[in-house]
């Protein structure tokens, strides 16, 4: 009965949500895209490392990549085929790094991811010098924003439905074991290296996606635009704020920090990387757990004294 | 001998100039209860480790119903029914007493999920002393009670062969009884065990063989009685006091 | 041309050699991994250039200031900052994590800071930037320079952790902080003490690097970066790790720029750096461990 309520809830409130662009302004209908934007981006980013707690620096690389395949196949073919080969290679590159990276220990997963993007920008770079001997590329396709809003509401519902499959699975499961001890995941059965990379790839799908979706946002893109490490970093803050432990927790942190980038950009351009920088440390030192664990503690805690 | 449930001949594992363990061998009959001993650092826990796959011995070999699983990953030799037990006791904090050991359901050889594993782990939680408690969180568990809810873990995973590490360690002497008794009903139900462990009442009550190590060799292997007078083990293990 | 590339790979690999013995004394003993570690040399190397430029004060007198500043000020930020992490850390995996998240938002302040005071572009200054001619190869006297500065300090270090008390004692934490303490080590004086140390060592690389490369506000990741991979290289904490580690990576990283293409750089390292990962884990100097 419970289940079926949420699943009520949950379809209830896509639907309104749907009904945005309909009556939304310009500047709110771009507000609500970058909000549904890092929404899909710091819940993927929680599915794989929250039950892990592998901390993943990569996020751009994978939402670069989906980007910048829009930038080169744009009116080359129709949409649906660009999507697929943006998912594509997205998950290529995962499987790889993951490959290479996931079977060690964390800390060279967390050091290789903090450089992919840069690595990834650079050899886009170089190729475009070059071979194609472009530097920047334009992209004009037939889609309004309107058109992403959809697509990225789209793809929120499929990355809650994921987590949510995989949560009640044996791979949620084996993900929380490997959280807590990954010495008694592999003595009890568990192939981790295949658990993990499988998570990270979806995770970086999600990702992916989410950046080729994105792309149409901008007419003119470069690797800089497409790759820039800022992304990465405010991604990463707000599943923090919010809270890894749950499913939903991220929300908690991109509302509010969408909202709070939204104003230091406008107010202080020159001051937000530190503004932003002051803002993250705040929430490692204050709120390790983030907003949903820091509430759960709390009613925890008058649960107790009741 | 083909009829041993294990059989190490061989084996060799060094760590740098140090040989931990050396030329190791040993067997284990079905059903059997075989005790290794040894003073601190003379290689029981490294054996151990080369069984249940977390470290590649240099040579030798280990085989299980007399296939080699050596330098076989851990995973594949849980799931082929080698399950054990940790020196430190290491129950997974963030899940509860009933998802710890569905846990071991769940990758082991069964690989039970949903209702019916559910069933199994409350079973086992009983069946180790936790009956109850499938929903506190390990957190809570006094530390007889997370080495009863490793053990439920290990049985999980349905093991033939069970590697217990110092599992009587460091209990009160109720404890212990009742640890000895929980240990000698499993072979009651067939399981073959390889215990690491000082306690003597432990060894003398519960092992059909031992095996003593010293300084990563085998000094002496019999009953539990004739290895205790060991004139070797005495010099090497007991020292004269305990004599 | 050959001769070229090695006199200026090693004077390169030499500078990361000298960057992740600052790293792998922060990692390796205080267990701290700080990604903003190529921030503070950048600083450094502004610090060094604004001294140059309008107080005319020339860069190596300018080490004298600015490296005690930047051993203070890394203590400081370890007793402020860092310190209350390792409080709450119930044990190292818990530290690790903590500490990147922490230093990676330290990375965008000082980052800031720097873009507020001296915005993107590129910076550089003419200091001894004359040529030498050494064994057929010109080099900038700058850059010869830099490396003779650069063996100086790393042997001087070398010497004060393995003939000194409080050398051994951080050693000692190193290789087994549970011990430590039963022999009479303050394990937190010492990490505070390392983590000093190592930044000390990335002001003086930047001082270094300043004289002879352009640099910008935002390109402290890439030293950080190209730092860990030299201290993965290495073997965490090992010293003599760092300097072959970082000569390989200075060299690897010329020969490519001057023989192949130089936008393949950072895609060098990484290959170096997956390579080594898929070999050698434990690093090149690093023996398994139990």
């Amino acid at each position: 009965m419970k289940p079926l309520l949420m699943l009520a809830a949950g379809a209830i409130a896509v639907a309104i949500l749907a009904t945005v662009p309909l009556y939304a302004n310009g500047y709110q209908l771009s507000l609500a895209i970058t909000l549904l934007n890092y929404t899909v981006l710091a819940t993927a980013w929680t599915l794989f490392s929250g039950p892990t707690r592998y901390v993943s620096l990569a996020t751009v690389a994978f939402f670069g990549i989906g980007a910048y395949t829009v930038a080169v196949l744009a009116e080359r073919m129709a949409w649906p085929w660009i999507l697929l080969i943006a998912l594509a290679v997205g998950v290529a590159v995962a499987l790889i790094v993951g490959l290479s990276t996931l079977r060690l220990s964390d800390v060279y997963f967390v050091i290789f991811t903090f450089g992919l993007a840069e690595l990834i920008r650079q050899i886009v770079t170089w190729y475009e010098v070059n071979v194609t001997r472009t530097l920047g590329r334009y992209i004009f396709v037939g889609i309004d924003a309107a058109d992403i809003y959809w697509q990225l509401l789209a793809l929120a519902v499929l990355v809650f439905a994921a987590g949510i499959l995989i949560r009640r699975s044996r791979l949620g499961l084996a993900l929380r074991v490997i959280g807590d001890d990954e010495t008694v995941a592999r003595h009890i059965g568990i192939n981790t290296t295949i658990a993990k990379v499988a998570l990270f790839a979806l995770s970086a799908a999600f990702m992916t996606l989410c950046g080729a979706v994105m792309a149409p946002r901008w007419t003119y893109i470069d690797p800089a635009i497409a790759f820039n490490p800022v992304i990465s970093f405010q991604v990463l803050i707000m599943a923090l704020l919010g809270g890894v432990h749950r499913l939903y927790g991220p929300l908690f942190g991109v509302v509010p920090l969408v909202l709070l980038f939204e104003f230091l950009l406008a107010r202080f351009p020159n001051h937000f990387s530190i503004l932003v920088g002051l803002a993250f440390m705040l929430i490692v030192y204050a709120i390790p757990q983030g907003i949903v664990g820091f509430v759960e503690r709390l009613l925890r805690r008058k649960g107790a004294a009741a | 001998m083909s009829a041993a449930l294990l059989e190490v001949s061989g084996l060799t594992r060094r760590f740098g100039g140090l040989v931990a363990v050396d030329d190791m061998s040993l067997a284990l009959a079905p059903g059997e209860i075989l005790g290794l001993l040894g003073p601190n650092g003379s290689g029981k826990s490294t054996v151990l480790n080369l069984i249940s796959g977390a470290l590649s011995p240099d040579r030798g070999s280990i085989r299980l119903h007399g296939h080699e699983i050596a330098s076989t990953a851990p995973h594949r030799i849980a799931r082929l029914g080698v399950a054990r037990t940790f020196q430190l006791v290491r129950v997974l904090a963030s899940l509860n007493c009933r998802e710890n050991v569905l846990a071991g359901l769940a990758f082991g050889r069964d690989r039970l999920w949903g209702h019916a594993a559910e069933q199994r782990a409350d079973e086992l939680l009983a069946r180790v002393g936790l009956a109850g408690r499938a929903n506190t969180a390990t957190t809570e568990l006094t530390y007889i009670d997370q080495k009863r809810l490793e053990l439920a873990r290990a049985l999980a995973l349905d093991p033939q062969l069970l590697l217990l590490d110092e599992w009587l360690a460091g209990l009160n002497p109720t404890e212990l009884r009742q640890g000895i008794a929980l240990v000698r009903s499993l072979r009651g139900e067939g399981m073959t065990i390889l215990l690491v462990e000082h306690v003597m009442d432990a060894i003398r009550s519960l092992c059909d063989r031992c095996v003593v190590m010293n300084a990563g060799r085998k000094i002496a292997e019999g009953s539990p009685d004739a290895v205790l007078a060991d004139a070797e083990v005495i010099r090497a293990y007991l020292g004269d006091d305990d004599a | 041309m050959f001769t070229a590339a090695l006199t200026s790979g090693l004077v390169l690999g030499g500078m990361y050699a000298l960057i992740a013995m600052g790293l792998t004394l922060q990692y390796g003993v205080a267990r701290i991994m700080n990604l903003a570690h190529g921030e503070l040399m950048i600083a450094a190397a502004f610090a060094a250039l604004w001294l140059f430029t309008s107080a005319a004060v020339n860069p190596l007198l300018g080490l004298l200031i600015i490296v005690p500043a930047a051993f203070a000020i890394s203590g400081t930020i370890y007793r402020l900052l860092l310190t209350p992490l390792v409080r709450r850390a119930p044990n190292r995996d818990a530290l690790e994590v903590d500490s990147i998240l922490a230093t990676f938002g330290m990375l965008f302040v000082i980052q800031g800071i720097m873009l507020v005071m001296f915005g993107g572009a590129y910076f550089s200054y003419s200091f001894l930037a004359f040529p030498v001619t050494i064994a057929g190869a010109t080099v900038a006297a700058n850059r010869l320079l830099a490396l003779a500065f650069a063996a100086v300090i790393g042997l001087a270090l070398y010497l004060y952790l393995t003939r000194t008390r409080l050398g051994t004692a951080v050693r000692a934490v190193a290789v087994d902080p549970q011990s430590a303490p039963l022999v009479a080590i303050d394990v937190r004086a010492t990490a505070a003490l390392a983590f000093a140390f190592g930044g000390a060592l990335v002001a003086a690389a930047g001082v270094l690097v300043s004289m002879f490369l352009t640099f910008n506000a935002n390109i402290g990741v890439v030293f950080t970066m190209k730092a860990l991979i030299v201290v993965i290289m290495g073997g965490v904490g090992n010293l003599l790790g760092c300097l072959v580690a970082g000569l390989i990576l200075g060299l690897a990283e010329t020969f490519v720029a001057t023989f192949v293409d130089p936008g393949l750089t950072l895609a060098t390292t990484y290959a170096l750096f997956l390579i080594i990962l898929l070999v050698r884990p434990q690093g090149l100097f690093g023996t398994a461990s139990r």
